[in-house]
């Protein structure tokens, strides 16, 4: 038995959103991960995200690259058309769909395998061309399918579960994401379900490339002391800077905040995102202050989660390439065949 | 003076006349020696062009270095009323502008043939054949008198050699001259500047060296046809065809496609109202992106493609592979060239049809489509997303360098309004409302094809997740054996779908009766054409067939059993095809002798004409050859 279908039957009181869906409607098949994996948590604040921002399922496009967080968009949005891809290829074939139809929300879900080391390349070019979508990195450090090799991610001294001390540096997706030119660049843990949840919605809703790294400790193979990506070293070295809400633009009194405290940021859909300090005074709008800070609270060994940059006012690729209202993919005959006569035209230059 | 050598031969302008001259009308082969980066390519192909305008074909050939100033290259013209577009071999008169060059260039005259040469400086008598003609014109003297910048003295030289060539071919000056009216309309002053430069040299022969044996003379021979390459032309066929996605790598030799097609869109594909773009095209950060974008956009039901060559094949393959699995329309334009880095590549092959034809990983095979000349190549580049839209895979379109970057004589392209296009099997909302039981990779018609889904078509009904193997009719994840098998059959019932769309061979029968055939695709089209001619003058007979399309259709399996052997004339060194008709369709090797021609020039009639007679002289005498042996 590979393929687990979950039941349909509905409890009569569940509660539906104003579109008649209940959050079942936004699950997927029963997960094959292994259990506690922190990408079912992410799953869940996925399918979370979606019930509350109201979306209809059937206009999310999910697609993956290749790893345990790659097949987890089976485990979500069930009506929802997805796509396993190749390892580390997500990015050009999501990119190719969002040009197809712009209409569709796309979600990328990655991994720090698929995405910081053979993707890498496709990521930063993705991320840099501001494809319109949520790319997600379940970052745990280590390749899980394979069995516990670090990945790209893990940090310079980590120990694997076999005793093996990474010596290489590594990479900062988010650090990354901010100079790659991502609109929206958010850090967060799957076991944080009050500000990931929050963050995913803000990441669907925001025009752009935006850009989640949410750690994601592999209770197999790098949750153990010794590793910087396990649930106690996270929840030890964790630094907030913010916590925030999205407020639909229909329903603005939903959110409370503490005024006083808070940044309000209308995005470009027209949605609000709230934001709540804790920590200091911290300011999401500057994209080389994000970077500084983070450089910062990572040499006191301080992971920064949160909403660590976002521009409101951000535009995609295909402002950029100039595609016309209508996806691509609706425009017919008379739309894109420019006919016999204009063919005798372009014969005669030819002569 | 020279210090060695003998006697310098035509330090000023002269004719230095052979004992045989050839003498030749409408039929002879020019080739222009240049240094690259030297602005000749325009004054070449302006040449090419005022011959057209005297009515009289040419098939003109760029032979160029992977490199942008310095380097040797070469432009070979052949003057053909009779309309032989094939690469003829062999050279009548070499303008020999290329000091580098000058010993090979020399070497590659036909007896009896003519040199060309800037005069200015002398050169060594020893430098030159006794048997071939010398014409000389100070051409740097000349501009170094008329121009004071070096960049006008270097472009006008070439303007000059026009000129003079034209009064040496008996080319009209007039026709010349309105090319190069037209080329430079409106802007006045360059018009002038290059009627000077023509004048110069037009009357410098006229003065004093006069007209060759070798003459253009007007004719009606090159009718409505266009003159294209064969990269523009499949540009154009996508923009028919109906892509809207583009996504690419630069490489040679297909660059101009991708070129093309973002020039003919921004023309042709803009909305009036409001300027915006009906399409997008990208260029990507490899060609594994690239395909990546293709493979996204037709998975969301985009018509798609990119246009690469080997190594982006290479580079590609993974995708194809998963593509071919997932069954997901996309169309890759390869255009051929020699092996990996740089050199070889910018000349022509056709060596990667095997790689194409099984690109992936487990068991694939791929549609290809071989076009022979740039009016197949817009009307297959047209077709391939029909068929990759009707057949939900990966479909190549295999051009190669001298069909792809050079300019041929070619029927206009046509259209046909009614046509529509065919996007397959995709099931509709309503279909979904209505009922119908969708499953992705199901097999409904017979004919291996399923029915697919656009992403976000229907709120409950009709979503998947799109895999490469581990799936079962229904798309939901597997790894039974069985539930592969019976996938990987249906694929192969598609394969045999694709056999009867893809597009038909045509054959080309002997006047006489033979056992012998031949089979031949792409670009080597009109070499074998002219070498049938040349056979069937020498009273050797053969009927051939030329492959457009892989899977192979019936009737090339059913030619290769109507004769004793069928000679297989391919550009690469493996004998690609062959091997691909031994694999698919079980035949005996030593039934298709090999003709093999892979040193990146174009194939020639000569050559196949040569080796074919050869072959035939030491096997058994076909009936065709016995009756005329008799």
């Amino acid at each position: 038995m590979t393929y687990i279908l979950k039941p349909q039957l509905h409890h009569p009181l569940l509660p539906t959103n104003s579109l008649g869906y209940t959050r079942r409607d936004y699950e997927g098949s029963v997960s094959t991960l292994c259990a506690g994996c922190g990408h079912d948590s992410i799953s869940a604040a996925i399918i979370q995200a979606c019930f509350e921002l109201e979306l209809p399922p059937h206009r999310v496009a999910k697609l993956s690259g290749i790893g345990c967080s790659s097949k987890t968009p089976d485990y979500f949005l069930g009506n929802s058309h997805g796509f396993n891809t190749v390892h580390g290829r997500m990015p050009s074939v999501l990119t190719g769909a969002n040009l197809a139809n712009r209409d569709l929300i796309y979600l990328g879900v990655s991994g720090d395998g698929d995405s910081a080391s053979i993707g890498l390349g496709q990521f930063a070019h993705a991320i840099r061309r501001g494809v319109n979508m949520l790319y997600i990195v379940e970052n745990n450090g280590v390749y899980g399918l394979t069995k516990g090799q670090f990945s790209a991610t893990s940090d310079r001294g980590s120990k694997s579960k076999k005793g093996v001390v990474n010596t290489d540096a590594g990479i900062d997706m988010v650090s990354l994401a901010l100079q790659m030119g991502a609109t929206f660049v958010g850090r967060s843990f799957s076991g944080d379900k009050e500000q990931l949840v929050p963050l995913i919605k803000a990441g669907l809703a925001h025009k752009g490339a935006a850009f989640i790294d949410c750690i994601s400790p592999c209770v197999q193979f790098n949750n153990h002391v010794g590793s910087t990506k396990s649930f106690d070293y996270v929840r030890e070295h964790n630094e907030a800077v913010n916590t925030l809400d999205v407020i639909m633009p229909r329903d603005p009194i939903h959110v409370s905040y503490k005024p006083g405290e808070s940044v309000r940021v209308q995005q470009h859909d027209g949605s609000i995102l709230s934001l709540h300090k804790i920590a200091e005074l911290y300011n999401p709008a500057n994209r080389a202050q994000a970077l500084g800070y983070l450089q910062a609270r990572a040499t006191r060994g301080q992971i920064v989660t949160g909403l660590l940059f976002v521009d409101p006012e951000a535009g995609d690729l295909h402002d950029a390439v100039g595609t016309i209202d209508t996806p691509l993919n609706q425009l017919n005959e008379a739309e894109l065949v420019p006919g016999a006569a204009a063919l005798e035209k372009l014969n005669a230059a030819l002569r | 003076m020279p210090d060695s050598g003998g006697e310098p031969v035509a330090a000023s302008g002269a004719v230095t006349k052979a004992q045989n001259p050839k003498s030749a009308v409408n039929d002879f082969v020019v080739k222009f020696a240049n240094v690259n980066g030297s602005g000749s390519a325009s004054a070449n192909g302006l040449f090419a062009r005022s011959v057209m305008r005297m009515g009289v074909p040419v098939a003109a050939r760029n032979i160029f270095p992977s490199n942008i100033q310095g380097l040797p290259t070469w432009y070979e013209v052949r003057i053909t009323e009779a309309g032989h577009m094939g690469r003829r071999g062999g050279v009548d008169l070499m303008v020999a502008m290329n000091p580098q060059t000058w010993d090979r260039d020399l070497a590659e005259i036909e007896s009896g043939g003519f040199v060309f040469y800037d005069s200015t400086k002398p050169i060594p008598a020893s430098r030159f054949r006794s048997d071939i003609t010398v014409v000389g014109v100070p051409l740097t003297a000349m501009c170094n008198e008329a121009y004071e910048l070096p960049r006008e003295r270097q472009l006008f030289k070439n303007v000059i050699y026009v000129g003079a060539l034209s009064a040496l071919l008996g080319i009209d000056i007039e026709a010349v001259k309105g090319l190069i009216a037209d080329d430079f309309a409106g802007r006045q002053r360059l018009i002038d500047a290059n009627f000077e430069a023509l004048a110069m040299g037009h009357s410098y022969v006229t003065k004093h060296l006069g007209a060759l044996p070798l003459q253009v003379r007007r004719a009606d021979a090159v009718g409505n046809r266009i003159y294209v390459e064969g990269n523009q032309a499949a540009a154009l066929g996508a923009v028919y065809g109906g892509a809207t996605v583009c996504a690419w790598y630069p490489i040679t030799p297909s660059t101009s496609l991708a070129e093309a097609f973002t020039a003919y869109c921004q023309d042709l594909r803009v909305e009036p109202e409001t300027g915006k773009a009906r399409f997008a095209i990208i260029q990507a950060e490899d060609e594994i992106a690239s395909i990546g974008i293709v493979v996204g956009a037709g998975w969301n039901g985009c018509r798609a493609f990119t246009a690469t060559s080997g190594p982006g094949i290479s580079l590609m393959t993974e995708f194809i592979g998963l593509s071919y699995f997932a069954e997901i329309p996309a169309v890759i334009f390869d255009v051929q060239r020699g092996g990996p880095s740089t050199g070889m590549p910018t000349r022509t092959q056709q060596a990667d049809l095997l790689a194409a034809a099984y690109a992936g990983h487990g068991d694939t095979k791929h549609v290809m489509l071989l076009p022979a000349d740039p009016g197949e190549c817009f009307e297959m580049g047209a077709l391939a997303f029909d068929l990759a839209d009707r057949l939900q895979t990966t479909v190549f379109v295999m051009l190669d360098l001298d069909i792809g970057m050079n300019e041929w004589l070619t029927e206009p392209f046509k259209w046909d309004d009614t046509r529509k296009l065919d996007r397959g099997k995709v099931m509709t909302a309503a279909e979904l409302e209505a009922g119908a039981d969708f499953g992705r990779y199901k097999e409904v018609d017979g004919d291996g094809i399923p029915y697919r889904t656009y992403p976000g078509t229907h709120p409950t009904k009709g979503g998947y997740f799109t895999r490469g193997t581990s799936r079962n009719p229904y798309a939901r994840y597997s790894e039974e054996g069985a539930v592969y098998v019976d996938n990987m059959e249906r694929l192969l019932r598609k394969f045999d779908t694709a056999r009867t769309l893809a597009p038909a061979p045509i054959a080309r029968p002997a006047k006489r009766k033979t056992r012998d055939g031949v089979l031949y695709f792409g670009s080597t089209t009109p070499a074998m054409h002219e070498a049938l001619e040349m056979l069937e003058v020498q009273g050797r007979h053969l009927d051939a067939i030329r492959v457009r399309g892989f899977p192979f259709a019936q009737e090339i399996y059913d030619f290769i059993a109507a004769h004793d052997r069928v000679f297989v004339i391919e550009q690469n060194r493996d004998a690609q095809l062959k091997t691909l008709l031994m694999t698919e369709g079980g035949i005996d090797a030593a039934k298709l002798p090999s003709v093999l021609h892979y040193d990146g020039t174009p194939i020639t009639a000569r050559f196949i004409a040569g080796e074919i007679a050869q072959r035939l002289a030491l096997g058994p005498l076909s009936t065709g050859q016995a009756e005329a042996a008799e």
